[in-house]
């Protein structure tokens, strides 16, 4: 059984209550001309998971790296854990890294490093002892369920493998906020079905708040419609057909925020345009 | 079609001195603070250097070998054919062995810098690392700027050295000259300022290739075909610019030493 250390562990930030765990205020940004996000404004509470989606070229991935600072808006503030973020310096950005973990649109796993380097990336940065690493890295990938790729090198894995162990380098360091950009975006059904398991399971058991953008419906309402049940180690629709009160949607179409609200409103909403995304 | 625009041009060159400045700047600067990559220092000390040794070897050797075999025919219509050993040994020395390590070193090595921090680039490991905390620059540029300076002036040195030995080697065998006299004349006709030269070059030249190769792969766009091109662009760059400095290290050394 792995036992907690404390050089891993980190301690979670504490905020005054209320405090957004990460606030855009009428964040634009452009690339050559062209507007990307444009006056985009939202709160995301801590324990929340917010889903966002939209059409392809709507500026999701830029809103992501926004939130963990690789870019930076044009106008607008955007603050994480309570500090805005343009006035952070570099240095104090990579520190605050530390307390976020982010899962790319390809995975983006260091193709000459194997899957335990891999996952252990973070570990190996902040010194931990070697056979602690191990541990832990043995640990996260048992959560992804991909405890045999430990050998293996990201080139030798499949689209979803990829996937799985880019979460388990994100989780390892038990971060305060996930980043999942389009997690699972060119998986087959059943593949995606099963990353989206791990992200309800990611959400109960750690109760970490968490960022999640999706194309597929379908995976947007069963993270809202299910919960993790440890009895059976899968996830159950949540009893009575209710819907988890956490999970929360933003809708940006071209830029802009269409939609910020919880699954029942968004269900419900009268806005032609969403009415016709839905379907 | 969009016409061509100089104002655009010279700005996008400005914009590009300016990101190259910025990126050598700090990557120069995290040398002096932690955290320090000292074991990624180590392995591009293994991979550059060691990796280059057949090259640098194999170029120096044969350049000694023509350098005396060209010498000799001119040097004969003055009967100063036993000068031969002098030639070979200050071509190598000062000019020679530098330049031509540094541009073996920059088709090897910047081109495989730029190839690789351009693939990781475009496939989101630059971003991805970013995301884990760790500084690119730190962790990437500033080894390879180290363990590039630091190898290619040890590599200068085995080039001059196999530069003179293949000359000794065309001198004794096909000039019939005497060994000792070839390496005492190229003994003798170095003075402390020509090998300060030739030293000082690599110092340049390795900062030339590291940071050129990092800055071209770092700036990657446009998938596979954008690490191509910045492949190419990263070896044709630092090749004129080790070049560039040569001339300019020349001349400084020429303006300190007289000579």
């Amino acid at each position: 059984m792995a036992t907690s250390s404390p050089v891993f562990e980190r301690e979670p930030i504490v905020l005054p209550e209320g405090t957004p765990l990460v606030e855009f205020k009428d964040v634009s940004i452009g690339f050559e001309d062209h507007t990307v996000l444009h006056e985009v404004s939202f709160t995301v509470a801590r324990g929340e998971t917010r889903i966002i989606l939209g059409p392809a070229g709507g500026g999701k991935s830029t809103l992501m790296k926004l939130t963990n600072g690789l870019l930076l808006p044009d106008s607008g503030e955007i603050s994480v854990f309570g500090r805005n973020l343009a006035e952070m310096s570099e240095r104090e950005i990579f520190a605050l890294r530390a307390h976020v973990g982010m899962v790319f649109q390809e995975s983006a796993l260091f193709d000459s490093l194997d899957v335990e380097d891999n996952v252990a990336y973070r570990l190996h940065e902040d010194h931990v002892p070697e056979d602690e690493v191990h541990t832990r890295v043995v640990e996260a990938l048992r959560f992804v369920e991909l405890e045999k790729a430990i050998d293996k090198f990201p080139s030798e894995l499949s689209g979803g493998m990829r996937r799985r162990v880019s979460i388990a380098r994100a989780i390892i360091t038990k971060p305060d906020l996930i980043l999942y950009d389009s997690p699972t975006g060119g998986l087959d059904p059943i593949t995606s079905t099963t990353i989206i398991e791990l992200v309800v399971k990611q959400r109960d058991v750690s109760k970490a708040t968490s960022l999640l953008i999706t194309h597929r419906l379908q995976d947007a309402f069963t993270l809202a419609t299910h919960c993790w049940d440890p009895n059976t180690n899968h996830m159950a629709k949540i009893a009575d057909g209710s819907l988890d009160p956490n999970t929360k949607f933003l809708v940006l179409n071209e830029g802009k925020v269409v939609f910020d609200g919880t699954t029942r409103e968004l269900t419900h909403s009268t806005d032609p345009w969403l009415k016709a995304y839905l379907e | 079609m969009s016409l061509f625009s100089p104002e655009a041009y010279a700005k996008s060159a400005v914009a590009s001195v300016q990101e190259y400045s910025l990126l050598a700047g700090r990557a120069l600067g995290d040398i002096f603070s932690k955290p320090r990559y000292i074991a990624d220092t180590f392995t591009q000390m293994d991979s550059i250097g060691f990796g280059s040794l057949p090259i640098v070897v194999l170029t120096g050797f044969f350049t000694g070998c023509v350098l005396a075999l060209q010498a000799a025919v001119s040097l004969k219509e003055f009967g100063a054919v036993g000068m031969t050993g002098r030639l070979v040994a200050l071509s190598m020395v000062k000019e020679l062995g530098p330049v031509l390590t540094g541009l073996m070193v920059s088709g090897r090595n910047a081109s495989g810098m730029a190839s690789e921090l351009g693939s990781m680039k475009v496939s989101e490991q630059i971003d991805a690392m970013r995301a884990l905390g760790t500084d690119p620059i730190r962790k990437l540029v500033t080894p390879r700027i180290v363990a590039t300076v630091f190898m290619l002036f040890f590599l200068t040195i085995i080039s001059d050295a196999m530069g003179t030995a293949g000359g000794a080697l065309i001198a004794v065998t096909l000039l019939h000259l005497n060994g000792p006299a070839f390496f005492h004349t190229a003994y003798m006709s170095l003075a402390y300022g020509d090998v300060v030269e030739g030293l000082t070059k690599p110092l340049f030249s390795g900062f030339i290739i590291a940071s050129i190769g990092c800055y071209y792969g770092l700036t990657t766009t446009g998938g596979t075909r954008g690490v191509g091109r910045a492949t190419t662009q990263a070896v044709v760059v630092s090749s004129v610019l080790i070049i560039l400095c040569d001339f300019l290290v020349t001349q400084l050394m020429i303006g300190i030493f007289g000579r």
